[in-house]
């Protein structure tokens, strides 16, 4: 059998230099991609959509991506749509601190405890979605799953 | 956003790469610690969105951009937005003025990392100074 190349999820962060949150986004990504998913993800600068060529446009046709936004303006996540094509999953930090009940984080240069929490909790929520996509575009051989059900 | 005596400092906002993370801590110790009250960061991501505050920061005050590669999209997307920039600067460009200084690192700079961001934000001080002086001169003139 050929060996195909790997399926792989674009993390693309918003990076955002103004806010800590926009911190928070650049960590959690170097953390999935160094750490939590080194094998499974690979990332583009958000500005190549713009300043790069097609390649860079070409990218969400290639791979399903996971936009990682710091604020409500979801830059990440609407670049990427209009300069490439939808992301298949996208986490907004603000949205996160939220939910979690986490403590807002403070220092854009360096972050505090609160953001390195934060970081770990963003990290670990794109890495659920990462796996969640990967599971979802496996191919099923014979129509039938082979995840384990629950109380097998 | 819009202060109009602010010099907008567009840094690289790349993850990739060391020279991205030079870019960015040479832009916040211009902005933060060197000329706090006459510059401003303006995050590249609002550039790329055509985020209308970001685009009349960088369109009413003179912008520097630092480039972290020689794509250049801190740049290429101030070109795009603001049609000028006023100076550009590569982080390449002051590693070569400065090569004892190997930085390494993308979350955390290493000690000549920090270094050679401190070398790339003197130089962009330089810039501010003389952008601020030429402003001066075009008020007291007219």
């Amino acid at each position: 059998m050929p060996k195909l190349p790997k399926r792989k999820v674009g993390i693309i962060a918003c990076s955002g230099e103004e806010l800590p949150e926009g911190t928070v986004t650049r960590l959690a990504a170097l953390r999935v991609l160094e750490h939590l998913r080194p094998e499974e993800t690979v990332t583009i600068c958000l500005p190549l959509f713009l300043a790069g060529g097609e390649g860079e446009r070409a990218f969400t046709r290639f791979y399903p991506t996971v936009a990682i936004d710091g604020c409500e303006k979801r830059c990440a996540a609407r670049g990427t749509e209009m300069y490439s094509g939808k992301p298949a999953a996208s986490v907004v930090v603000s949205d996160l601190i939220a939910e979690c009940g986490l403590d807002w984080p403070e220092g854009k240069r360096q972050l505090n405890a609160a953001g390195q929490r934060t970081v770990e909790a963003t990290a670990a929520r794109v890495a659920e979605l990462v796996d969640e996509l990967l599971e979802k575009r496996r191919p099923r051989r014979f129509g039938t799953s082979t995840k384990k059900e629950p109380g097998r | 956003m819009t202060d109009p005596k602010r010099i907008a400092i567009v840094p690289c906002s790349g993850i990739g790469k060391t020279s991205g993370t030079v870019s960015r801590e040479a832009a916040y110790e211009v902005t933060e610690d060197l000329r706090p009250d006459r510059t401003r960061i303006i995050a590249l991501s609002l550039l790329v969105l055509g985020d209308e505050a970001a685009r009349a920061a960088v369109v009413d005050n003179p912008a520097i951009t630092i480039d972290g590669c020689k794509l250049a999209c801190a740049t290429k997307v101030c070109q795009v937005r603001a049609g000028r920039v006023a100076q550009v600067f590569d982080v390449m460009d002051t590693y070569r003025r400065n090569r004892q200084l190997k930085s390494q690192g993308i979350a955390e700079l290493n000690e000549d990392g920090k270094k050679l961001a401190h070398a790339l934000a003197e130089e962009i001080c330089e810039a501010v100074d003389r952008l601020t002086a030429a402003k001066k001169g075009k008020q007291d003139n007219a």
